[in-house]
């Protein structure tokens, strides 16, 4: 492990199984994890054996493990997206009300979680289109944003149409306000706090390429700016 | 009173018209299918049922709302990619939604069974699914004041009842169980075994049979 120090750049933007496998590291040893449904659960490919990571499952489970095979599979062993999983050594099982609690009581060191928005505050949009026609879903989102020491997000930082998805202030409906710590995009790494937000990392993009696309105020990484380093 | 019946017709032939029905599962697991067959079967209707989801394909909770048999649903997770009974009653505007955050979910059938008159809770504060209700700044951080969900009946699905009404459960298939499991008036498990009273380890029982009403075991 080192410390970074200023602020980093590669020649080409994050696919999706990198900017995963990037979320992987920087996950602290011993955490407990909440990986949302989508993209974030990709991270569970690249978390390593000696990362030691407990996984939590909003359905009441501690230690999951793989997504299950063939006679593996079991339909009363299921995640958060109701895939067939596995169990580790070491697994609990809970109800409900104690799984939410484990979240609400902040003993979840982060989630990650994918989204519509994030503001620069941190402010998170990731449940609802707000569009008249839509059906809402809210399921464990506004809890997990709400109760994780750590709010993680992945998402590309453009939409389709080439609007930042990182935004002075969501306009789609709120999940959480002020929860998101860091956002993980194809194009670079933004840590959320009191001073504002800082890029760690770019990727295919310079910080004045990526200000650009991006109608927040950026900073780019120093070890006082961000007032601690980040291990790498 | 703790009643062994022998099938799940009896079981929930008390089950009235307008009744709020609490039923166990998140997705498939857990969900009570047999209880829930056998509730569609009494014609019971004008039902309240709080469940994580809205029924999925064309199986158990999917079909009481397909048949007009609910005319409120009190979930976190509705839409799902086989929810389509539940979209069409929906988009027709002929079911009611009450969608509540999941952890919430649970903190409210939880407090019912606890005899909680209601609690502050951060999760849900500045969104819409918090509007109009009171908020209070406690322990640092903006909470939101919900209340507990009654019901009339819980249906729910453990692996093992004793003869005392004791629980235990399988996997992730217990999810719900133990709090609606205590948050109804009447609760009717269905298991998938019945063993002696004593053969289960007390220090293991995740229900103690005192939440219990109405036993039948479902092959």
């Amino acid at each position: 492990m080192s410390i970074q120090t200023s602020l980093q750049t590669s020649a080409t933007p994050l696919g999706r199984d990198d900017l995963a496998r990037l979320v992987a590291r920087d996950i602290v040893p011993g955490s407990f994890v909440n990986l949302g449904i989508g993209q974030p659960t990709l991270v569970s490919n690249y978390l390593t054996e000696e990362q030691n990571i407990t996984l939590h499952t909003e359905n009441g489970m501690l230690g999951m493990g793989p997504e299950a095979k063939d006679e593996e599979i079991d339909g009363d062993l299921i995640n958060a997206g109701k895939i067939p999983v596995t169990e580790l050594p070491g697994a609990s099982y809970f109800h409900h009300a104690d799984s939410f609690a484990i979240m609400r009581g902040g003993h979840l060191d982060i989630c990650v979680l994918g989204a519509f928005q994030v503001s620069a505050t941190g402010d998170l949009a990731n449940w609802h289109t707000g569009a008249p026609d839509a059906i809402p879903a809210v399921g464990g989102a506004m809890d997990l944003a709400t109760g994780a020491k750590d709010v993680f997000v992945m998402m590309t930082l453009l939409t389709r149409d080439g609007v930042s998805k990182l935004v002075e202030r969501c306009s789609y409906p709120l999940t959480g306000v002020g929860c998101v710590t860091r956002v993980y995009t194809d194009k670079a790494v933004f840590l959320i706090g009191p001073d504002g937000v800082t890029v760690r990392e770019t990727f295919g993009c310079t910080f004045e390429e990526l200000q650009a696309l991006v109608p927040v105020p950026l900073v780019p990484f120093k070890e006082k700016a961000a007032g601690a380093a980040v291990g790498v | 009173m703790l009643n062994f019946i022998d099938t799940v017709g009896e079981a929930v032939s008390g089950i009235k018209d307008g009744s709020t029905v609490m039923i166990g599962g998140f997705g498939n697991a857990g969900q009570p299918f047999e209880l829930i067959d056998a509730l569609l079967e009494s014609g019971a209707t004008d039902l309240t049922v709080v469940n994580n989801n809205a029924g999925q394909a064309d199986q158990g909770l999917a079909l009481l709302i397909k048949e007009g048999r609910v005319r409120k649903m009190i979930c976190s997770f509705p839409r799902q990619s086989d929810s389509w009974h539940f979209d069409a009653r929906y988009k027709a505007g002929d079911i009611e939604l009450e969608l509540v955050p999941q952890g919430n979910l649970a903190e409210r059938i939880r407090a019912a069974g606890a005899g909680i008159g209601g609690f502050f809770t951060p999760t849900g504060y500045g969104t819409m699914l918090a509007e109009g209700k009171e908020a209070r700044l406690l322990d640092g951080k903006w909470q939101v004041f919900e209340t507990p969900i009654h019901a009339d009946v819980a249906l729910i699905k453990a692996l093992k009842a004793d003869g005392k009404g004791n629980l235990v459960y399988r996997k992730t298939a217990r999810n719900f169980g133990p709090i609606m499991a205590a948050a109804a008036k009447h609760t009717i498990v269905q298991v998938s075994e019945i063993v002696p009273t004593g053969a289960l380890d007390p220090e293991n029982v995740v229900t103690p049979g005192i939440y219990v009403n109405s036993i039948v075991k479902v092959a």
